[in-house]
Parts: C-alpha cells; structure tokens; sequence
C-alpha cells in the first residue's frame, strides 16, 4: 500500500467543489501525489497550463525542450521511484512528440501518464488546426488510453490512469482532453481508483505451482537463475537475494534487471544476452534449470531461440500470463507477483550450494577477463576505452550512482562494467532501444532522486538526438553529471558493418562539433579529455561538483564491445573477440 | 499442440468502449494474421460486448494471441474454440430482380430447398435471406448467380460454445 502524504490529502475525497475541467486536471494530479510533471504547452493545453500558474507552489512543471524528452524524463523518474512519472504536450505534433517515449515506456514496463490536449470536441474529426488522432496513433503502444470529451469525466478517468499506469505490470497510459473539457465547470471530488473490472492486475498464485516450482529448482544439479526488471518493478530484491543465498544457484540478470543484486554479489554471475557476460550465456545452454524471474526471454536475450535452453526446465516466475511461453515453452509457470511468489517458493527451497556448477562460471569468467575485460578495463593501447572511464565513474563513484544510458556500445559497456550497488540504478532503453532517452532520463532521475549521484553515459550520436535539453538542465538547475563517450562513430551500428558488412562504414561516422562549447553555451561546467592521465581526475572533478556538468571522452574510434552473440546465433556460440 | 493452421473462433467478452476494436485489431495486425471474419454485439450480460473473430492460423499463434488480447485493460476475458465446440452461423442477403420470381420457376425451387427466406418483394426486386453454414451459402450462391444477382452481403461468423463459459460468474466475483 502507498502511503499518503498530507498534500495529497487536502484533494483526496474532499467535498465537492465547482471548478473548471483544467483546475480539476491539476487537483487530480496533486491528490495522486504528483509534485514534478514534464511537459511543453501550446494551444490545445493552455487552460491546464493557467492552472499549473495559478498552483506553482504546490506542483513544479519543468519545461522540456521537446515533448519526446517530456516522456522520458518521466521515464527517468519512474525508473528510479518507482513511482508514476506525468508527462503533459499539446495537441497534433505536441502529442505525436510523446510517442517515441511512450513506446519506450510501453516495451520496458514503465508507469508514466501523459496527458495530451485535443481540439475542441466539436471539432473532432474535422482535419482542424493540430488534431491528430492521438488516441488512435498511441493504442498499441499504451498500456490502457482513454479521451475526455466532457469536464466531469476527468476525476474518474484520471484515477484510472494512475492506478492502470501503476498497478501490476506498469506502463504508460495516455489520456487525452479536450479544449472545451478542459474549460467546462463541474462539481469536483477526487476518489482514487482501486480496481477495473475487466482488469486482473496480479494473477492469483497457485500453491501448486509453487510447490512444483520448488521440486524442480530442488532436485536441479546445475541450476541457474535469469532475473529481470520484474523483480524491481515488484520490490523483490531482497526476496530474489534470500532465494540465491539459500539455494546458492548462480544468478544472472537481463539489462533491465542490472542492480536488483549488487555487482559485487558472490552469486551474481553477470548479464545475459547479446553483449551479456560469457559463463551465463554459455551456460544457459548447459543448465539442468533455468528459473526465470520477472523477465520476458526477449530476442537479444535469448538469441536463436531453437537453440536456447532445450536441455533445461524452464521453471518461469511471471506476472503477466501473455510472456508465458510467448517466446520460450516453460515446464512450470508461476503466475503471480514477484516478491509474494518468491517469499513463498522460498520456504519450500532447500539450503543448497552448487561449487563444482559455480566454479564452471568462475572459470569462464576469467576466460572471459583474459580475453576482453582486461583490455576494456586496464587497456594498454594508447587510445582510451569506454570501459576505463567506467572504470573510473565506479571508483569515483563508489558504486553508489545510478547510472542512465543511451542506446549502443556505450550502453553495453557501462552494463556490463558499471558496479551497482543499490537497487534501480541502471536507467537505460532496453526493449525500445531509443537513442536520445539517457539525457532527458537523466534529468527526470536526478529530479526523483536528488540524494542520487545521476551520471548519464551518452554516445556522441545519442546525444546529439536530445542535446537540447541541455537547456532544462540549466534553466532548473538540475545536477547530473553527463559524460559523452566520443568515438566520432555511431558506433555499434559500425561494429556490425565491420563484422557483418565488410566494414562498409554507410553513414556510421560523425564530424562533430565542438561539444564542450555547446556545453557552455548553456552555462555548464565543461571538459574535454583526450588522454588517460587526464580522466581519473576530470572524473573526480565532474563527481565532486554539485552542478550539471559535462565531460567529453574521446575514446577510441574502432573498439568493438565483446563478448558478442551474432544476430540470429545460438547463446553458446557467444563470439569473445 | 498442432501447429497446421486451422480455423478457429474467438470469442471476446468486452467492456463497450470506443477504441476497444482499434486496439483489439490492431493484435492481429502486428502479427500480420488476416480475421476472416468480426462480429460485434451485445452478450448476454448487460454491458458487456462480445466480439466474434475467425481466424485460420496455428492453435500455438492462437494461445499467444489469446494472452495478449486478454492483456488489454478492457477486454474481460477471451476464448477461442474449434468448429465442433461451437454453434456457429452465418447470414446473408442476396438482391435479386424481382421479374425472375416469376419468370424462373428453378429459383423457386432454390428458394425452397435451401430453406431460404423472403424478407421483402416489390415489383422491382427481392430479398432473399439465408442463415447457416458457409457451404450452405456459398452452395446458394452459386445457384443463384447463374440468374444474376443485383447485390450479395454475408454477414461474419456468430457462435455460442457447448461448454459453459462461466463469464457471469467472474463479473460477478468482482462486485463482492
């Protein structure tokens, strides 16, 4: 249960009281405890927009430079919260703007609420000045949408977004309203939403599918553990470490389950996947049992999928009955939410260890250091590597940041190197794979968490796709640390036309501008480094601020991220160079 | 499980909102599965809307599209079934000149042995309707065109299940 704080009070079931459909909008949102909303006005918002005037004191608007990082700021913010981020736009390309983000949110489960506004009612259908059938243009890619055509819909229909967007598996929910709505009076009270009725937020758990969980994970003998964000999303780290620790079965994690065990967990075996480590992708294929904890066996998880684990159990922990045997056929499904299928799979688990199966992950770890970690982290070419400045971002950071990645080699290297010892620290675009999300992520992050050091890892190329909001970062003074990771490529895309297209670089390399004088343009702290003695203390320098501040790292123009598991190859065939 | 393509019927019992068609076809459109056919009514609960779609496609891809049409907040709750778990129908109109009535003693043959109905006759044309199974229709149909005909519709494929489908119950169990 959320607890409510005394603000949300003051709007929670009060009397009813006649206001406007735009007051009642702000009202609403202050009685779900929203204190920060993203968003951009124009026309067709504009009477929300005289509200959020009129309440400045009680709810802070931060204007984006674009409404697509009005949407992933809220992403950033629900990440790291785990609470509802709200986005708001305009009508036509105001809302079309918001789309990449809600589909990012859509893919990667994230509980955000956009609020759009639409022509006037009697307009609708008529090709009229910014109309776009915004209801229609988002269905697949939201969680529930709804139109308000009439002021007294608002409440309920608000309600629902909120409790939708965050109840069982999260997502974004857009709700658009209507300029006439938006001006209408009616006699406003705000109850929230506790339940729809064609909506099973959580699927029953069956005792029986527990037990029969527990018999296979029991009798495994080269068991093996796959989590994901699911375990965040559920709040079941501790639940998810009590299972490990007692069963002493090696635990990997897909990219969005990074940080729910600290890096530094004994049992903590690695990420899975295309650019995953190598002892849990090459074991997959040797596993007795794979238990898949709050993870959907994605394509860049699970590589040629005829290939995958067909001589393991599938034992499959699940809230959402459609990722059943969507992609891989489990032998047991435990329906239900993460943390009270854990907490009760856990008693009926024997205290076990697995050192002979461990030692195996040992061993292809350190193939693994020898062959592509050590140069990565302890490089001796000249050039600077992504993974040394990871390297340092850990030291400097102690492990403590959340980190929020863009999309590409970078993205790969800071998973996969960046220590992680507190839970939803890794704010990244997994399913979507958006470039141009880390920075105005970023922002909704540190904004979430101010205590958080928030260090966002950008390529060149992501960055320049929402560099603009350099500009929200100074104008709200918003402290997170950017570096740029600068190989003047788009570099994962050249990776595969040097492995795959016989280095036909088409439209893979990037002239820059100069990023440090963009940076200052907008009042930021800003550096450059070039060469190696230089990072460690440009690194604490960036850390010990208490400002935005940029660094650009120049690293090495054509390093490939490894291990790799090629497109369309079995997880086993994992390539380590 | 077979993995042939065969027809199946699903059949989704909804909330009666606008946009649940768009977001319920658009499953079907991302997987690039063609509906034969869609009929939406009222169900036997009261506000509740029932979708029938035919679709001929693997019954694996047909559990995978169950699960992500049950996903959607609106939808209450979805089946699908083979031909001989249902009840299924289908109806049609043809348009037919009226002069041929008269003039063709085969059509009122036709008429009688299909068990086909008149719904209405002026001097210009009749309507002829027919409900029951494709073949039947399509087996009128092609008698009928020898004749000519002004205007053919067949409406989509409407199935109730021999089993029960025990949706009242899960309604209701949300009220207490």
């Amino acid at each position: 249960m959320e607890t409510l704080t005394a603000k949300q009070k003051q709007y929670l079931e009060q009397p009813k009281v006649r206001i406007s459909g735009s007051e009642a909008i702000v009202r609403c949102l202050l009685a779900e405890g929203v204190e920060v909303l993203y968003g951009y006005p124009g026309g067709a918002i504009m009477p929300v927009y005289d509200e959020l005037y009129k309440y400045e004191g009680e709810i802070n608007h931060v204007l984006t430079r674009h409404e697509q990082c009005a949407a992933h700021a809220a992403q950033g913010y629900a990440r790291i919260s785990g609470k509802v981020g709200v986005a708001m736009a305009t009508s036509g390309p105001g809302a079309t703007n918001l789309i990449t983000g809600i589909a990012d949110a859509q893919i990667d489960s994230t509980p955000i609420v956009c609020i759009t506004g639409q022509v006037p009612s009697h307009l609708l259908g008529s090709d009229a000045f910014q109309e776009t059938d915004i209801v229609g243009i988002s269905t697949p890619v939201t969680k529930w949408n709804h139109q308000i055509t009439k002021a007294s819909q608002i409440p309920e229909i608000i309600a629902r977004a909120f409790y939708l967007a965050r109840s069982g598996r999260p997502g974004p929910v857009l709700i658009d309203i209507t300029k006439d709505a938006q001006f209408e009076e009616f006699d406003f009270q705000y109850k929230k939403c506790t339940g729809v009725r064609s909506y099973v937020p959580v699927p029953e758990l069956k005792k029986s599918t527990i037990v029969a969980a527990a018999e296979v994970i029991n009798s495994a003998k080269k068991p093996m553990i796959v989590w994901g964000q699911g375990v965040i999303l559920g709040k079941a780290e501790q639940e998810l470490k009590a299972v490990i620790e007692k069963t002493g079965i090696p635990a990997a994690w897909t990219i969005l389950g990074a940080s729910a065990i600290p890096t530094s967990h004994p049992l903590n075996v690695g990420m899975v996947g295309m650019h995953g480590n190598y002892a849990p992708n090459v074991l997959t294929n040797e596993c007795d049992v794979l238990i898949a904890i709050g993870m959907r066996f994605d394509d860049r998880v699970t590589g040629k999928l005829d290939e995958y684990a067909t001589q393991a159990k599938i034992v499959h922990f699940e809230i959402d009955p459609s990722e059943i045997d969507k992609n891989v056929k489990s032998d047991v499904a435990v329906l239900g939410d993460a943390k009270d299928s854990l907490s009760k799979v856990l008693a009926l688990l024997n205290t076990n260890s697995h050192p002979e199966w461990l030692q195996k992950f040992n061993d292809l770890y350190d193939i693994e250091y020898n062959k592509v970690i050590k140069n990565d982290l302890d490089p001796t070419s000249q050039g600077l590597t992504m993974g040394e400045v990871l390297k340092e971002i850990n030291v400097q950071t102690k492990g403590e940041a959340a980190i929020v990645t863009d999309v590409g080699q970078h993205q790969m290297i800071a998973c996969r190197y960046a220590d992680f010892n507190v839970s939803k620290s890794n704010i990244t675009s997994g399913g979507l794979g958006t470039m141009g999300f880390a920075l105005p992520a970023a922002i909704g992050a540190k904004m979430a968490a101010p205590e958080r050091e928030v260090v966002a890892i950008i390529g060149d190329g992501g960055y320049q796709m929402t560099i603009q909001e350099l500009g929200t970062i100074f104008q709200n003074k918003v402290p997170v640390k950017i570096v740029v990771l600068n190989n003047e490529f788009l570099g994962m895309v050249r990776q595969w036309q040097q492995l795959f297209f016989d280095k036909r670089y088409a439209s893979t390399e990037m002239v820059n501008p100069n990023f440090v004088a963009i940076a200052q343009g907008y009042y930021i702290e800003a550096k450059k480094v070039t060469e190696r003695k230089d990072l460690a203390s440009a690194v604490k320098e960036m850390i010990a601020s208490d400002e935005p501040y940029f660094l650009e790292v120049c690293v090495e123009k054509e390093n490939n991220v490894f291990p790799m598991v090629p497109s369309g190859a079995s997880v086993s065939d994992i390539r380590l160079e | 499980m077979a993995t042939e393509q065969q027809l199946y019927t699903i059949s989704i019992y909804t909330e009666n909102n606008i946009g649940l068609l768009n977001r319920i076809s658009a499953i079907f459109q991302r997987r690039r599965i063609n509906i034969e056919s869609l009929n939406i009514s009222v169900s036997e609960i009261e506000g509740v809307s029932r979708f029938t779609i035919l679709v001929n496609m693997t019954e694996v891809n047909v559990k995978k599209i169950l699960g992500q049409i049950e996903k959607q907040v609106e939808v209450i709750k979805a089946y699908y079934h083979e031909d001989d778990e249902t009840i299924f129908q289908e109806s049609c109109l043809f348009k037919i000149k009226s002069d041929l009535l008269f003039e063709e003693r085969q059509i009122q043959n036709i008429i009688k042995e299909s068990n086909a109905r008149i719904v209405t006759v002026n001097k210009a044309f009749f309507v002829l309707e027919k409900s029951g199974r494709r073949s039947e229709i399509e087996l009128l149909h092609r008698e009928l065109s020898v004749f000519g005909i002004m205007q053919f519709v067949r409406s989509a494929r409407i199935a109730v299940t021999k089993d029960e489908l025990k949706i009242t119950k899960m309604l209701n169990a949300f009220k207490n």
